[in-house]
Order: C-alpha cells, then structure tokens, then sequence
C-alpha cells in the first residue's frame, strides 16, 4: 500500500488478518469514507478506471427546484443541492452514507457552523421547495424520530438537554429569525443546522435522495456537496451521475448545482522534477498521476524531454488542490517519499548565534556552576502568582491578559520569574537544604511601543532557601555574575551598586534595586514573610532577579 | 578504652583463649567494654583475632534482681505476718506481690489460718524460722554459679518470671598473628601539623573503607530539557544554521496564521487551540502592503492559486495571540529576506517556547519548546529536506528514518518524519515538515525560483524518550523533582 493513505501496520492478535490503520489527512474528504478509501487504493493498483463524475439536468419540468427567501440572509444565506437518483442503498452503505455526513459536519463544515447537510426521500415530498427564515415560534413541525410537532422555540428548548444536537444550538439561538426548508405542500424537510425533519427521512427503501446543504460560505456548501454526490453516485443507477437541482436566490439569479467541475491545469515536468529530487519522464509522470486519480495527459514536448508540459484534469473530489505545488504533491506521494534519494542541499551559509541566547547559555552554565540547579517553569500563570502572593497589589497592571484560559494556571503571562521558582521550592521541600535554584528565561510584558503590543523581556532570578536567609549568598552570586560580565563594582558610570529600595514582595529593610551604569536593571532582598507563607513555604528565602538585555 | 584493650592483651598472653563473656566476669568489667576493646583491636589488623558467637543464657529478670536484694515474696510474706496474726485483707496490703508470696507460702507449710480467731480468720506463722531458697538460688545465678541450680529449678523461676533465657552474643579470643602486648594507636587522617613536623613517618593510619560511597557533593545542576536543548542548538550551529531571536511570545494572528496561508476558519484558529489575549487584544501595526498581498491570496487567490475563496476580515487579523509555532517567527524573518534588495540564501533555526490551549495530560501541556529549521535558497529539492533530516537526525542519534505524507495548511508537499524506536518497538513521529507553500512565499515577495524548506519538532518528545519518561510534568514545570536532575546525564 504505498499511496497518500499508507498507515502503520498493526496486528492484531486475536486475528489472523492484518489490520491497517490508516490516517487520513485533513484536507481529503475524499478519502473519508470506505467508498472513497476503496475507490482510490484500486485506482492507484491499476484494478480500476479513473470514474468520470457527471451532472446532468432533467427535463425543466422534472427537475427539483428551490427557491431562497430574503429573510435567509440574516441567519444563512445560502443553499445548494442535488438528487441522487435511482440509488440502492444496503445495510451497510447506508451506514456508511450517514457517517460520511457526521465526518464532514465535523470538519469541513465546522461542526455544522458553516455548512449543515440534510438528505431527504424525495418520493415523500413535492417540489418547488423553499429556503426561508422565520421567528422561531412560527416554525413548527415533526423533528427526525420524535412522536409529535414542536415549535422552533421549543425544539431548542428540547435540545438543551441532547449531548448529540446541544452544541449546535448556539450557532442560531440569538438570531431573530431560524432557516428552514418547506415543499410546496409546508412540509418541513429541516431546519439546518439543528434537525431535520421526520417526514421525509430516508430509510433502506429510499430510491431517490434529495441533498440539500445550507451554508454561511458558499464555496464549502459546493465542496460539501460534490464530496457527497461524488462519493454515493457509485450507488445510482447510472454510476458517478448526478441530477442536478436549480437554485434561485432572492435577486432571481439562477445557479444549478452540483457543479462537479473539473480544474484544468497545466504543469511542467521539469519543474515537478526539479522540486522534488527526482528524474521521471512525462509519461511516468502521467502515469503517477493517474494511480493518484488526477486524470492527466502529455500536452507538448517531446516524449521525457526538459520541457514537457502535463494536462492535468483535477475531479470535483479533490478541492484540496488548489496550485500546481498540490499536484506536485501528488507526485510524489505516487512516487513514494521513502524512494526519492536524499542529498545535501547545496546552500552554504556562516552560522551565528542570536546574542542574547548565547548570553544566556554562558550565564546558564556560570550559575550551575556556583552551585544553583536551573528550574524550568512555565509562562503562563494565575492572576495571584504575579500580583497577591507576592503581596504586589498591582501586579498585574503590566501583565498580558489570556482571553480564554481554560483554568486560572493559564490566566497571564508571568511577569517576574519569582514565583515559578518558588512554586518549585514548594514542590521540593523535601530536598536537603539549601535549595538553591535559578531560571535565565522570558517574562512578558505590555509595551505599546511595539506592533503586537507586548514584548519579552530576559530575566534571571535565583532564590536562597534555607534555615536562614542567605541574603549574602544571593549578594555573592550578583558579584560574581558581575565579574562575569566585567562590570565592576563602584558607583561611578560604568560600575554596578546595590541601593536601598522597596518592594512589598521583600522583608522591609532588606530589600535592594540592582543598579549597572546608572539604571535600576531588579532587585535583590529578602522575601517578605507573608510571601514565603503565600506559597506555602516555612523558612526564609533571599531572591535576586534582574533583566539581563542591557548586558548585550 | 585503652586499659581495657591492655588488659585483654595481657589475658590472652597469660591464658591463652577465652570467651569474651568469660573474660568480662573475670576482668569484672562490663561485656559492651570488651566489645569496644576487641573492635578497636581489630582494625589493627591481626592482633588477636575474634570469632563472633552467640550462646543461650539465663539472666535475672528485673523482679528476680529484686528477689536477689529483698529475698523471695514468700518469704517476705512470712515476714510481714506478726505476731499475733493478721486478716487476709491486711496481709495482701503489706508488699507488691503478696498474693503470690501468700500462695507459694501457704503451700511450703510456712503460714496457717486460723478460723477461729476474734473477729474472723487471720493468718498465723505456723513455723517459726524459715529458709528462703529462692533468695538463696537466685543470688547464686548472679554470682555465676549456674551449675549448681538444677533444670527443674531454673524452669520454675522461667515460669515465675524471675528467670530468663537470652541469646547473647560474644567473642572468641585468641592470639592474632601479629600479636604484641603493646599497640600503637591508629591516625584517623593525616593533619597539617603531621606533614609540618614529619610526624607522619612514624604514624599508622586506620584503613580506609572502600566499600562505602563517597559523601554526596553539594553542586549546581541544569535542567535536563534544557541540556537536550543546548545539544539541539549545538547541532544546528554545526550545521552552519543561524539562530533566530524568538523571544517574542505574544504574536499578531496575522504573523501566527495569516502570513502562512492557515485560513481564518481554520481549527487550529479555534479558541478551543490558541490562547488568545484580552489585552492586549490587538495587534496595531501591519506591513499594509504585504497586508493587502495576504488578504488577496487568501480570498480570491494568486500567484497561481485559487485561494480559499472565503471572506478574510481585517478584524480577525488583528487579534493577538500567544504564539502557537515559532514559524511565525520564521514568517517575520523570511518576510524581513524578501525585502533586500538581492536575495541571500539563509539557513535559519529556533528552539524557543510555543503555546497551546490543549487540554492537558501526561503528554501535552499548554506550553512546550518547538525546535525549528528553515532553509531558503533557489532551486531546493524535497530530497533535499531529506538529506537535511538525515544528517540532522543523525546528530541526534536518531538513525533509520521513514516519510509520510501529511497535511501542513503551509507547506506542499509536507512530510512526517518517523524513526524506529528499539526501546519502544514501534515507529515513533519525530518531526514534522514540508516546502513552504507559493501562497505564503510569493506574497512576501521572495523571488518565484526560491524554495524554502522547513521542519519542526517538539523537544520534549525526544527528551522523554530518551530519558523513558511517560509524564511531562516530571520533566517541565514546578512540579519537577530536582532529585531526578542529579542522575540524567548529558545528552548523547
């Protein structure tokens, strides 16, 4: 199985047979559904014809119609369909044809968000059919497998409780008016995107089937339905044949669907070759192709020669290809990624390190070995990490703020690397004392001087834990990091000094600002009492953290 | 100490073997004393030499040693009768154990009662002088004296408690081959006072135990993820990649998503994925040109590409977000290379922090590091991104790499890198990657014939293969265990 769909092998023990997992990747909705999955591996063996897939248009008078109401444009604009005639569903195919339906409303239809599906039996209902909107207590009918009528109102009420149907009621809940679907005689085929309704349910009888699909984007209401007529037209009568339904929008612009186009493209042989490594002849080329069921043909050119050109017909089943890179793509996978010969790229550049990485992998190592063990801890962090643990009321003022934090661990980027590492201590108490701990890392803060409104800044912070503060300890290591980056000390210019300052996070009077050549660059002190008692830690701890940007 | 250790020495010459135990007794000094002396003679070498025994005993239990001191309960039950007799409520007052004493006293015919006394029975002496065996006995035990005592006897004083059976362990002693009477004391450790004088010449020194570990070294140690990183870095700086400052976590959608071709409806734009910020909510500067370039390949295409015909909306743009893959950064330098006046070829590389609003579990967190590299020149090939995978993982001691086609909304073509895992016995995913796609490349306004190439993993994966960990949080975060640092090595 070497092709797009190649999976693990796996066996299992209780069979006999080997069971392939296969991965379908995002974007091929063809390839969702057995009849697509089993279409393309034959194709690609050879065992079968590239299928041709057909729309054609009743005469007027047969063909189903549906005509779209103003009102729509306010919930759902747009609707498109088609009629699989003639088809025999089985047990099985059946089932298959539902899923599909799921798997798409899932994916490409964002969770019915942007295109809901409905099918019906066409044989219960008669056209015109009519896309409209209405209030909500207007609408009432039967919805899929319940005893009686509901309104809107209360269909959305009933559904509150439905783990399956629940959340797709926000998409239309506060809209003024709901979408639904009618035949010429009020029957409702569905209000989309929540139900359809029960009348014209589809079972293993069904003969003929009505699609309709309801979108807020055009472009995927067409790939939604080509993917499905082009995957169960293999069931029709006439195979890979689908009628088409003609569509009238409010301004009475016509359009038939489903479109089932095929993109015409032209690709150059070369060009294929040159981007992949490889060194295959049109034909070959072509024929790679064709296993990938993209219909192709030599255009011009000699046979192999530098400058062919290939026809490439893309089907209606593959809207994932949008530019020749996706064919050239396809080649590849036909060709097989695992057979296509490595090589060196011939770009010959000079390395460099980004300076302030490379600062802090030599402080890095510098502060381990003076005997601190380096913490990792993480960016995000609750509103009290930065602000009441540390007894800084405002702290948070200069914070970035996380919009849709999942838990209060993620409410915003920390500010100050203390209380990670404290965090840390907490979570190692148990180790012998001291614990000396230190990060080099980014805090982030608001700064509106820069395009996104916020920057990192690079701190280092290390803490002294142990029976008694250790302020000198975290004094020496501010020394020797000092005498590491050459800076010595004095007050003069270009020296480093420590000078009284406050900060609620620090035992009064014993609390420092770090200043290198005239500018407070953090602090050093020790922790106030109630901040070590805030992380829940019982012994005092000196800290030091300073920004270490103005030393590049 | 050293006085008993002479005097052990001077038995031994004099009489030859002994029991420790025996030599206590004799010696008249206690057991643990000799013990000690034997020890210290011990690690002298072969002084004497001592075989460890152990022997069952009798020992007096404590109320046997105050049998020994006061005499037997019965016997001062006896003597607590007067005279004239006393009740039996008044008797059993008198000592601790009367009731005992009254009992073994009655029957060896030492007591009577008399019923018929005035106001009701009282205890008489029937005899008038006793003998207190028990007493006699056990002062016997005390003094040595055990032969003496016959086997009934001892079973009797077991059963009354006054006698116990212990395990005790001693020495056998004898001569050493290197006996000597007199011992020098041994040096623990050399001294600076020793090395001044010379001293040392003439000292011995106790023998070290090289059977014991050494004491545990108060040292700094770095982060284990971080030591992988730094291997990683090295790696790419080998390979003459520059690095990119990435120290910029807070990111426009329209750097994170928009600039690589991800649509704006895309899932991984959900808010269920990225981490969007409420302030500040946006971003307020753009390149507008490249802007509007964007706007267009998105909507209506170009470039040779049909677009993702959809809507694009500058409000979506504009949202912020905590950055969900360094390639936005990439975008920004690859953008930056495309507004020089002539193209240079670079090589690009970051190992830098990226978020996600996954929900959590022993493999994902809501922040990881991303390792990335970009290569942008003319005329790059996919088996060029292969043969980069190659030396590249090679480096990493990962060998035996296999491709997969995949989807990047990006790159095309894109590939998943799997490597055999021999501890794990299975294909493991160790990158991801793919040529970045014309609709994010053109845009920006790189020549047409330039490709870029461009890979990303996780750096966590590996390091937790490597070190065989199934939970992240021991590896990341605060609820790390330090411990765990002392013992991971460096990486390969």
């Amino acid at each position: 199985m070497i092709s797009k769909e190649q999976g693990e092998e796996k066996s299992e023990g209780a069979s006999e047979d080997i069971i392939y997992r296969i991965e379908i990747p995002a974007n091929r909705y063809d390839l969702l559904c057995l009849e697509g999955l089993a279409r393309a591996l034959l194709i690609f063996q050879g065992k079968m014809k590239i299928p041709h897939y057909k729309a054609v248009t009743p005469a007027s008078r047969h063909t189903q119609k549906i005509l779209v109401k103003p009102a729509t444009a306010q919930v759902r604009p747009y609707v498109v369909g088609a009629v699989l005639r003639d088809i025999t569903f089985t047990r099985d195919n059946y089932k298959s044809f539902i899923d599909l339906q799921d798997k798409l409303h899932q994916n490409l239809c964002r969770r019915r968000a942007l295109v809901a599906i409905g099918t019906h039996d066409l044989d219960t209902l008669t056209g015109p059919f009519t896309y409209d909107a209405q209030v909500p207590k207007e609408i009432r009918f039967k919805p899929l497998n319940e005893m009686k009528e509901y309104t809107a109102e209360e269909l959305m009420e009933l559904y509150s409780t439905d783990s399956h149907l629940k959340p797709y009621l926000q998409i239309i809940k506060d809209k003024p008016v709901y979408p639904v679907i009618y035949d010429q005689n009020r029957v409702v085929l569905s209000m989309p995107p929540i139900i359809n309704g029960d009348h014209s349910k589809i079972t293993l009888e069904t003969k003929n089937v009505l699609i309709e699909c309801t979108a807020v984007d055009l472009y995927k209401a067409k790939v939604v339905l080509d993917t499905l007529v082009c995957m169960f037209s293999q069931y029709c009568k006439e195979p890979f044949t689908v009628e088409r339904v003609e569509v009238t929008q409010a301004n009475g612009r016509k359009s038939v669907y489903p479109e089932l186009i095929y993109q015409q493209a032209v690709v150059s042989v070369s060009e294929i070759n040159k981007s992949l490594g490889i060194d295959e002849s049109s034909a070959s080329v072509v024929e790679l192709l064709n296993k990938m069921s993209i219909h192709s043909t030599i255009v011009e050119g000699k046979k192999g020669g530098q400058t062919s050109k290939i026809s490439v017909a893309v089907p209606p089943t593959r809207h994932d290809i949008i530019h020749p890179c996706d064919i050239m793509e396809d080649v590849a996978i036909a060709y097989g990624y695992n057979n296509i010969k490595m090589s060196i790229p011939h770009t010959v550049t000079i390395a460099e390190q980004c300076p302030l990485n490379k600062l802090t992998d030599q402080l890095r190592v510098e502060l381990s070995q003076s005997g601190f063990t380096e913490a990792l801890t993480f960016t995000l962090c609750s509103k009290e990490d930065i602000s009441d643990k540390l007894r800084r009321t405002n702290g948070t003022s200069e914070a970035v703020h996380i919009a849709n934090p999942k838990t209060i661990e993620f409410q915003v980027a920390r500010t100050t690397l203390m209380s990670g590492l404290l965090k840390t201590l907490q979570a190692n108490k148990k180790m012998p004392l001291p614990l000396k701990l230190f990060e080099i890392s980014d805090v982030v803060l608001k700064d509106n001087t820069r395009d996104v409104g916020a920057r990192n800044e690079r701190r280092l912070c290390a803490v002294n834990y142990n029976k008694s503060p250790g302020f000198e300890i975290i004094h020496g290591l501010l020394d020797r990091i000092m005498q590491l980056l050459e800076i010595s000390y004095g007050k003069e210019k270009e020296g480093y000094f420590i000078r009284t300052a406050e900060d609620p996070a620090f035992f009064p009077g014993r609390c420092a600002d770090v200043v290198v050549r005239g500018k407070a660059i953090g602090k050093l002190g020790v922790l106030h009492p109630e901040v070590v008692t805030a992380f829940d830690l019982s012994l005092p701890c000196a800290v030091l953290e300073i920004n270490i940007q103005p030393f590049l | 100490m050293a006085d008993t250790t002479t005097h052990v020495l001077e038995h031994l010459a004099e009489c030859g073997p002994i029991d420790s135990l025996t030599l206590a007794v004799k010696l008249g000094t206690d057991h643990q004393r000799i013990v000690g002396a034997v020890k210290s003679l011990q690690s002298l070498g072969n002084v004497i030499t001592a075989e460890q025994r152990s022997s069952k005993q009798w020992e007096l239990t404590k109320e046997g040693e105050e049998v020994v001191e006061k005499g037997s309960h019965e016997a001062l039950v006896y003597y607590n009768v007067p005279e004239e007799g006393i009740s039996q409520k008044e008797l059993m007052q008198t000592i601790p154990n009367a009731k005992v004493g009254f009992s073994k006293a009655m029957s060896a015919g030492w007591l009577m009662v008399d019923k018929t006394a005035e106001g009701g029975p009282k205890i008489r002496r029937k005899v008038d002088k006793i003998h207190d065996d028990v007493q006699e006995c056990l002062l016997k035990f005390k003094n040595m004296n055990i032969d003496d005592i016959i086997e009934s006897q001892k079973q009797d004083f077991k059963k009354r408690k006054l006698l116990q059976e212990v395990t005790v362990k001693s020495y056998w002693l004898e001569k050493g081959p290197q006996f000597s009477l007199t011992v020098e004391k041994q040096e623990t450790d050399l001294t600076p006072e020793m090395i001044a004088t010379g001293s040392w010449k003439e000292k011995k020194f106790k023998p070290y135990n090289f059977d014991a570990l050494g004491v545990p070294l108060e040292c700094g140690h770095l982060h284990p993820l971080m030591k992988v990183k730094t291997e990683v870095r090295q790696i790419f700086l080998e390979m003459g990649f520059t690095e990119m400052a990435t120290n910029n976590y807070v990111e426009s959608s329209f750097w994170n998503f928009d600039t690589l071709f991800v649509p704006q409806k895309h899932p991984a734009r959900d808010m269920q994925d990225t981490f969007y910020l409420s302030d500040p909510v946006h971003a307020n500067e753009f390149p507008l040109e490249y802007l509007e370039r964007v706007e267009t390949v998105h909507s209506v295409g170009g470039y040779g590409s049909q677009g993702y015909n959809y809507e694009w909306k500058f409000e979506e743009t504009k949202k912020n977000v905590m950055r969900t893959h360094t390639t936005a950064v990439s975008a920004r330098m690859l953008y930056r290379l495309a507004q020089q006046k002539k193209f240079i070829p670079v090589k690009y590389f970051s190992i830098d922090k990226v978020f996600r609003n996954e929900n959590l579990d022993a493999t994902h967190l809501a922040e990881f590091h991303q390792v990335e590299g970009v290569v942008a020149d003319y005329g790059l090939t996919l088996g060029n991104l292969m043969g980069l995978f190659k030396e590249f993982f090679n480096k990493l001691g990962i060998r035996n790499l296999r491709f997969k086609p995949t989807y990047n909304p990006y790159t095309e073509p894109s590939m998943e890198i799997f490597s055999y895992h021999e501890g794990l016995k299975k294909w493991v995913e160790v990158g991801n990657s793919g040529m970045f796609r014309p609709e994010m490349l053109l845009p920006m306004g790189l020549p047409k014939d330039v490709a870029v190439l461009a890979w990303g993993l996780s750096l966590e994966r590996p390091t937790m293969i490597k070190y065989g960990i199934d939970n992240i949080r021991e590896l990341v975060g605060h609820k790390v265990n330090l411990k765990w640092f002392i013992v991971t090595l460096y990486a390969d």
